[in-house]
């Protein structure tokens, strides 16, 4: 370990020199403003960075960070990032993907990264739609989306990343969104501080194939009633004034006043992420606007067993029980004769 | 060819003999065939070996889709193949007789277990009458033994069940033919009591029934006399027999450790490949690193990633994983990485044969990428070759920054033989170069340039961790030097022709191709991977009698090895011979302009010698 202290380093330390080519007004930005924002927090060095994307507007990213940076093929990054991670874990790792590339053509290798617990940090961001091939719906479109490859409304069932996320029993899942760039960053902070699979999804709009498709969450008149930001312990309330609330009616959730006195705090649902069990995350998941608020922070944070150190555990118990591997011993195993 | 002698004592000599173990899948043959080889080669023979399996684990029991064989070829000369003629037949099951007479010398030994050819397992192997009892057979020296009554009256004391009893028959089988070619059943019995020390009643069981059958020979008076096969004039040295895929996995293993590397080995299980991620992931000790991916795309990313990370990457599969790699492989090309991508190739198209061998795909591992995407392909050519050959993927693709295809078959994958232990000593590093500071100019200053390239046209290797060299890299087109995206028409063109000619310049750092053979004459029969002893005892034949006949077999398909053109022009024809519709040919008389004549073969079968050694005569009587 070096000695010498570590340079205070700046958000625009880590700002790559390559020009950054977005649409202007994409969402896009306000997360990179505050990935760059939150790098200089993490205390870890720019070379112990590695930014890994697959295909689509969201990756390219890597891009534009001024650390290592793996801009790979369509859907792979989880896969990509596996090696990365089981290869050096000291490498701190974020995967950039967006709601086609992590969950149609690379849902597989989401599902199975979330699954082993990597000490990776995925962030997907949603604005579904497919942006970079000019508009087609994506697998989060809503029902009925009308696009260029939908002209008469998509008939495909959307999926919901928290809702696979937690399926796949990753242990941190968060959701945010770009235009509340203070919850971003917080969010963003500690998925990088969380030891294990982090997974957010943050609602990105695209403002030239789906624009507004979060205003309801972004709204000043709106979203205090349309979004439930969740606190560790605390009772699940929303609502411009603070006066709606979230009770367990059987095993479903449902929209309880607080106005008339009926409720109190104490009926309400108190927000736990650290549960062992997925449930209450599942059933956090799986409200919807506008039925229900959409929760917003973390849903879940558990410790489990990382992937990498599995693998890196077996590998020193080997050597430790038979001693680091001599070449002429495999050689020799089996039956040897002279001639 | 082989000769044989009568002694006096009833024993004949052979320079070699080729025996098939043949049963349902559940019999143990390949278990009877492993044995009787490891008895072979400690006994000193050499020796050649090809199991033969189905693609089903369980097919219906007693059915033709059900039988499994091993055939083991040893000898007291060199062999180069598993045998083209099976002179011993033992046949566990009407469907075995079925499935394998064909096979068989005439006059050879056909060695059934009688007591499975009742009507039911007749049926099932589609038998209308008895084989045994009709004069089907009479071409052959049929011996009809009762294994099965046999080996339960010698376990009727045993404390096992009637289940685990009948599965010491082929123990029966393998006593019985030790006796008959003269094996020791030593070496057995110390197998029996390893495998089984904790099992002492299935280890007495087996070694009783080994013992019960090699009497059975003594006594039986049904063969006319014994054979000797004499111990091997093999180089001396310390030998142990191995596999393609096990050297394979032990090359990889070198390859890192010359290197100085840590091994990541990313596979998803496909037949016939697996094995190699079995061998790999017994070797931890070793700094080994095995990732069982969620799919072939996952595997070799993943391999990517880690070869992006600094271990030096491996994946292996078989052809329709490499379909599925296809992609990926091109990032690997367009982003200059380090990693080596194993095919054991198999029947294709498609799913095709599993468990079959063939050599189709030289064309996919060429050119199976989308855009102008070169790379290295090289071949192994037998099962101990894997070993050098895999180290040499390494090699190269760890000095040169690009990645290698490396061909292996089902074949030489699961095909035995005795390999001279290499001395360790003697292996030469793997010279690994990193990037160490920026590069932007002679003073240090201005950023990492990912792709400015040496003199042979490899970029430089910056690991991440590396301070001060952080840089990015992905699949779109790069701008020479800079590596930033870029995608002017010029610089498109630069860097497809310098991708092109850095995987072309490697024919420097490769040994100049060899033939076996007068350096000039009428023929040249040129081949590439596992068809190698074939071939190579084909064209011995035919030059023992007296015919200009040489051998070239190609190790490095891409880039080919710089004297290769002038080697074809030598001779008078040119036989192209490879088991598939003719790919290395097609190749060949593109790049050569040589008028190639060919031989091909797409039965999941390996080549005979005998097809071989017709088609030279053909050619050269024409």
């Amino acid at each position: 370990m070096s000695t010498e202290a570590l340079p205070q380093l700046t958000a625009k330390d880590f700002a790559s020199d390559q020009e950054i080519r977005w649409c202007p007004g994409c969402g896009d930005y306000a997360i990179l403003a505050q990935v760059k924002k939150i790098m200089p927090d993490l205390g870890i060095p720019r070379e112990k960075i590695v930014f890994v994307s697959g295909i689509g507007c969201s990756s390219r990213f890597p891009y534009y960070m001024n650390t290592y940076g793996f801009h790979t093929i369509h859907g792979r990054a989880p896969a990509l990032a596996t090696g990365v991670k089981v290869a050096n874990p000291e490498l701190t790792v974020f995967v950039v993907t967006g709601d086609g590339d992590g969950l149609s053509i690379g849902g597989n290798h989401l599902i199975h990264a979330i699954r082993r617990n990597l000490d990776v940090n995925i962030l997907l961001f949603n604005n579904r739609i497919y942006g970079l091939t000019k508009g087609q719906y994506s697998p989060t479109s809503e029902l009925g989306k009308k696009t260029k490859s939908t002209p008469m409304g998509s008939v495909d069932n959307p999926l919901h990343p928290l809702s696979i996320a937690i399926g796949a029993e990753a242990s941190f899942v968060a959701r945010t969104v770009d235009r509340n760039v203070q919850h971003m960053a917080a969010m963003i902070k500690r998925a990088a501080e969380h030891r294990g699979t982090a997974f957010i999804e943050i609602y990105q709009n695209c403002n030239i194939f789906n624009d507004g498709a979060f205003l309801f969450a972004t709204e000043k008149e709106q979203k205090d009633d349309t979004t439930l930001y969740l606190e560790h312990g605390k009772p699940m309330i929303f609502g411009k004034d603070g006066d709606k609330g979230i009770r367990l009616n059987g095993l479903e959730p449902e929209i309880v006043s607080l106005k008339d006195g009926n409720m109190k705090e104490d009926d309400l649902l108190f927000h736990d992420e650290k549960l062992g069990e997925p449930s209450l995350a599942y059933l956090l998941s799986r409200m919807r606007y506008p039925e229900f608020p959409e929760p917003m922070g973390v849903l879940r944070c558990v410790d489990q067993p990382l992937f990498e150190q599995g693998v890196h555990k077996q590998i020193n118990d080997a050597v430790k029980a038979k001693g680091p591997g001599k070449l002429e011993d495999i050689l020799l195993e089996g039956d040897t004769w002279d001639v | 060819m082989t000769t044989q002698t009568k002694t006096a004592k009833g024993v004949e000599q052979r320079t070699d003999v080729t025996i098939r173990f043949a049963g349902d899948s559940g019999d143990g043959m390949q278990l009877t065939g492993t044995q009787f080889t490891r008895t072979s080669a400690i006994f000193g023979n050499d020796i050649s070996t090809f199991p033969d399996f189905p693609a089903e684990i369980r097919a219906p029991a007693g059915t033709l889709a059900g039988v499994s064989g091993f055939q083991v070829h040893f000898g007291s000369e060199e062999l180069h193949t598993p045998g083209d003629e099976v002179d011993t037949l033992v046949a566990f099951n009407p469907a075995a007789l079925k499935k394998n007479i064909e096979d068989v010398v005439k006059g050879g030994l056909v060695i059934v277990n009688e007591d499975s050819f009742g009507k039911t397992d007749l049926k099932k192997a589609g038998f209308e009458s008895n084989p045994l009892e009709d004069d089907s057979l009479s071409q052959y020296r049929l011996i009809k033994i009762p294994a099965t009554k046999l080996t339960k009256e010698a376990l009727k004391d045993s404390p096992l069940g009637t289940k685990a009893v009948d599965r010491c028959k082929n123990f029966f089988a393998l006593g019985l033919v030790s006796w008959l070619y003269g094996r020791p059943l030593e070496p057995v019995v110390e197998w029996i009591e390893r495998k089984f020390g904790k099992n002492p009643d299935v280890a007495n069981a087996n070694r009783d029934v080994l013992r019960v059958g090699h009497a059975y020979g003594e006594t039986c008076e049904y063969f006319e006399n014994t054979y000797q096969v004499n111990k091997a004039k093999l180089t001396p040295g310390k030998y142990r027999r191995i596999s393609g895929n096990d050297a394979t996995a032990l090359g990889f293993i070198f390859g890192a450790r010359l290197a100085e590397k840590d091994l990541f080995y990313g596979s998803y299980p496909i037949t016939p490949a697996s094995d190699v991620l079995h061998a790999l992931s017994r070797y931890k000790h070793f700094r080994v690193k095995t990732f069982q991916a969620e799919d072939e795309i996952a595997a070799i990313c993943s391999s990517i990633g880690a070869s992006f990370a600094g271990d030096l990457a491996t994946t292996g599969t078989s052809g329709p994983g490499l379909a599925l790699k296809g992609e990926a492989l091109g990032l690997a090309v367009m982003t200059e990485l380090p990693l080596v991508v194993l095919n054991v190739q198999r029947g294709g198209p498609s799913t095709g044969l599993p468990t079959k061998t063939e050599q189709a795909d030289l064309f996919q591992a060429m050119y199976g990428r989308n855009g102008e995407c070169p790379l290295v392909v090289i071949a192994a050519c037998s099962p101990s070759d894997c070993f050098a050959t895999a180290i040499e993927a390494c090699r190269i693709t760890l000095e040169h920054m690009t990645p290698v295809v490396l061909l292996t078959d089902g074949f030489i994958a699961n095909g035995e033989e005795p390999w001279a232990i290499p001395d360790v000593s003697q292996m030469k590093k793997i010279d690994v170069k990193y990037a160490e500071g920026v590069n932007s100019n002679g003073n240090g200053e201005g950023g990492f340039l990912p792709y400015k390239r040496d003199d042979r046209l490899v970029r430089p290797w910056a690991i991440p961790g590396t301070a001060g060299l952080q840089h990015r890299i992905g699949g779109l087109e790069k701008q020479d030097i800079t590596g930033n995206v870029n995608y002017e028409p010029a610089n498109h063109q630069h860097m497809i022709d310098t991708r092109a000619k850095k995987v072309a310049l490697i024919a420097d750092n490769i040994p100049e191709q060899a033939v076996e053979g007068p350096d000039e004459g009428d023929l040249l029969v040129v081949g590439w991977g596992g068809t190698y002893g074939a071939l190579k005892s084909a064209c011995d034949r035919v030059r023992s009698q007296g015919k200009k006949v040489a051998h070239c077999h190609i190790r490095y398909l891409n880039p080919f090895p710089k004297n290769l053109g002038d080697v074809l022009k030598r001779y008078k024809k040119v036989l192209v011979a490879e088991l598939n519709c003719g790919q290395l040919r097609f190749i060949l008389r593109a790049t050569y302009l040589v008028d190639a004549a060919a031989l091909n073969k797409v039965q999941g079968k390996p080549f005979l010698i005998s097809e071989v050694e017709n088609k030279i005569n053909e050619l050269l009587a024409k």
